[in-house]
C-alpha cells in the first residue's frame, strides 16, 4: 500500500473543475515535484490532497500508516503573515497543535523536539528572534521546523523557494533533499524544473498534458519536452 | 484634595462596580482583539455592535424585562453567519458587513421611535450608542453576571491560547495537521459577540470596536511576539478603562467615550515609541 493513491481526481473551486483525472501514487520516502503551468491548478491540488478542499470527484487513499491529519504543510506565505507578531519559538511550537487535542499546554517533550528541529533547520540561534525580523529563507526555516513538529512522515511544500536569492535557494533545495534522505517523504510544488529533474525521484506534471512518472521517464516524455523548451525559452 | 474627592466616590457601591464591569470588559475584549486584528476581522467587532443596538431596539419595543435574552442569541447568530461568510469571500464579507451593520442600526432606529414608550428618545439612542451612565447604576446581580461572563472568557482564552495562536498565524496549517479549526474560529466569533453584548454598557454599541481594537494596535507598535503583545494589551485596555472611568467621575464626562479617548491616546503613544524604538 502506498502513502498517497490518487484515482481520477479532479479538483477545483466551487464546482468547477481547474484539472481532472489526475492519477499518481506517493510511496513512503519518495520525492514528488509537482510542476505545470501558472493557474494548471497545482496549489489546489495540493490543498485538496491536505484535506482543505474537498475533491470534486475522484478518490484519495492514505495508507501504509499515513494518516489524513499526519501531513506537514508548508504554504506560501500570507500576508497576514508577514507581519504578524510572533517570536520563532511561538511558531515552531505551534505545529504540535495538530496532535495535542484539548490539552491546552505544550509538554515537556513536545519543547525538546521542537528545540531538535529547530537545531536540524539551522535556526538555534533565532529562536527567541521575532518572525517578522527574519529573512525570507529564514522564514522559511521556521515555518519548516513547525511542519517537522507536526510530521515526520511527510511534507507538503508550496514552492518553498519563491522570492529566495540563488544562494539561499540552493540552500534550501539541499536541506529539503537532506530532510528527504532522511526519510522524509516529499511533494513539493515547483517553477523550478531544473530543481526538479535535479532533486526529485518522481514528477507530477500538470496543465494540458499530465504526465506522472519517474524523473527519468519524464524526461523521455513529451510533456517535458515542451514544458523545458517553453521554461528554457522563457529564460532566454 | 482630588484624592479626597476620589476616596469619597469610592465609598459609593456604584462606583466600584463600575469599576470592576470596567476594567473585566476592557481586559476580555483586549484579550479576542489581538487575533481579531491579526486575521483582519476587526470591522466584524463593528459589524456586531451595531447588530446588538438592533436587538436592543427590539428588546426594548417587545417589552422584554431582560433584554439580554434577545441581544445575546441574534448577536451571537450573527457573529457566527459573519464568520462563515467572512472566511468563505473576504470582499464579499466586507459589504456584507457594512449592509448589515448599518442595516441594523437603521433598523433599530426607527422601531425605537415608532414605538418608544419613553418621551426622550433621542436621548435613549444616544446613550445605547455612544455608552450611558448606565454603568453607574448596574444592578449587583448585572454586576455577578459580568464577572461570571468574565471569568468564563478569561478561562477559554488561556485554555485555548495555543489554539487561538495557531489559528490566527496559519488556519491552513493548523487545519492540515488536524487542528480543528472551524471550531475554534467559532470559538472566537461565540466569545466576541458575548463580550460585545458585554460591552455595550460600558461603551455603548458605537464605541466598542475601540475597546476592541486599539488596545491590541498599540501593543504592537511595541512588542512583537504574540504572548507580548496580548499581555501588553491586555494591561493598556485594563488602564486605559480604569483611568477613563475615574477621569469620568471625577470630571463629569461621558463614561464610554472617556475611555475611547484614553485608548487613542495610549495608541498614539504608542506610535511614537515604536517609531523611535525601530
Amino acid at each position: 500500500m502506498s502513502y498517497i493513491t490518487v484515482k481520477d481526481l479532479s479538483v477545483g473551486y466551487d464546482g468547477v473543475a481547474v484539472e481532472k483525472n489526475i492519477n499518481f501514487t506517493v510511496e513512503k520516502g519518495n520525492y514528488l515535484c509537482i510542476v505545470g503551468e501558472n493557474g494548471s491548478g497545482k496549489t489546489t491540488l495540493m490543498k485538496t490532497l491536505l484535506g482543505l478542499r474537498s475533491p470534486l470527484s475522484g478518490q484519495i487513499e492514505y495508507g501504509d500508516g499515513l494518516k489524513k491529519n499526519e501531513m506537514g504543510y508548508l504554504p506560501q506565505q500570507t500576508v497576514v503573515q508577514k507581519d504578524f507578531p510572533a517570536s520563532v519559538k511561538e511558531i515552531v511550537m505551534s505545529g504540535f497543535e495538530g496532535s495535542a487535542g484539548l490539552r491546552p499546554f505544550y509538554t515537556k517533550a513536545e519543547k525538546e523536539e521542537a528545540a531538535a528541529n529547530m537545531e536540524r533547520m539551522g535556526i538555534s540561534d533565532l529562536a527567541g528572534r521575532f518572525y517578522r525580523e527574519l529573512s525570507g529563507g529564514q522564514q522559511q526555516r521556521v515555518l519548516l521546523a513547525r511542519a517537522l513538529c507536526a510530521t515526520k512522515k511527510i511534507l507538503l511544500l508550496d514552492e518553498p523557494v519563491s522570492g529566495l536569492d540563488p544562494l539561499v535557494t540552493a540552500q534550501m533545495y539541499e536541506l529539503i533533499a537532506g530532510l528527504n534522505k532522511d526519510g522524509v517523504t516529499i511533494i513539493m510544488i515547483s517553477h523550478d524544473i531544473e530543481a526538479a529533474v535535479k532533486y526529485a525521484s518522481h514528477i507530477l506534471h500538470i496543465g494540458s498534458d499530465i504526465f506522472f512518472g519517474s524523473k527519468n521517464e519524464y524526461l523521455k516524455s513529451s510533456a517535458a519536452k515542451g514544458f523545458l523548451a517553453t521554461e528554457k525559452g522563457g529564460e532566454n | 484634595m482630588l484624592f479626597e474627592k476620589l476616596a469619597l466616590y469610592m465609598q459609593y457601591p456604584f462606583v466600584r462596580y463600575a469599576l470592576i464591569v470596567g476594567v473585566l470588559i476592557a481586559l476580555c475584549s483586549s484579550l479576542l482583539g489581538v487575533t481579531l486584528v491579526l486575521k483582519r476581522f476587526s470591522f466584524i467587532g463593528d459589524g456586531l455592535s451595531h447588530v446588538a443596538f438592533g436587538a436592543m431596539a427590539v428588546a426594548t419595543v417587545a417589552g422584554l424585562s431582560n433584554d439580554m435574552l434577545i441581544i445575546m442569541p441574534i448577536t451571537v447568530l450573527s457573529a457566527i453567519l459573519l464568520l462563515k461568510n467572512g472566511q468563505n469571500a473576504r470582499i464579499k464579507g466586507d459589504a456584507a458587513i457594512a449592509m448589515i451593520s448599518v442595516g441594523a442600526l437603521a433598523f433599530g432606529y426607527l422601531l425605537m421611535n415608532l414605538f418608544s414608550t419613553s418621551s426622550n428618545v433621542s436621548g435613549d439612542v444616544c446613550s445605547t450608542l455612544f455608552g450611558s451612565t448606565s454603568i453607574l447604576t448596574l444592578t449587583k446581580e448585572e454586576v455577578a453576571l459580568c464577572i461570571i461572563l468574565s471569568i468564563v472568557v478569561l478561562l477559554i482564552f488561556i485554555l485555548f491560547y495555543n489554539k487561538i495562536f495557531a489559528v490566527t498565524f496559519d488556519e491552513n496549517f493548523a487545519k492540515a495537521t488536524g487542528v480543528k479549526a472551524d471550531g475554534y474560529n467559532l470559538l472566537i466569533a461565540v466569545t466576541i459577540a458575548v463580550i460585545i453584548v458585554l460591552a455595550m454598557n460600558l461603551v455603548g454599541s458605537l464605541l466598542i470596536s475601540a475597546l476592541i481594537i486599539f488596545p491590541s494596535l498599540s501593543a504592537m507598535r511595541i512588542f512583537k511576539s504574540f504572548k507580548s503583545v496580548t499581555v501588553c494589551s491586555a494591561l493598556l485596555s485594563v488602564f486605559c478603562a480604569f483611568f477613563g472611568i475615574i477621569i469620568s467621575i471625577v470630571a463629569g464626562t461621558p463614561v464610554g467615550s472617556t475611555i475611547v479617548a484614553m485608548d487613542a491616546a495610549v495608541f498614539a503613544v504608542c506610535y511614537i515609541i515604536g517609531i523611535i524604538k525601530y
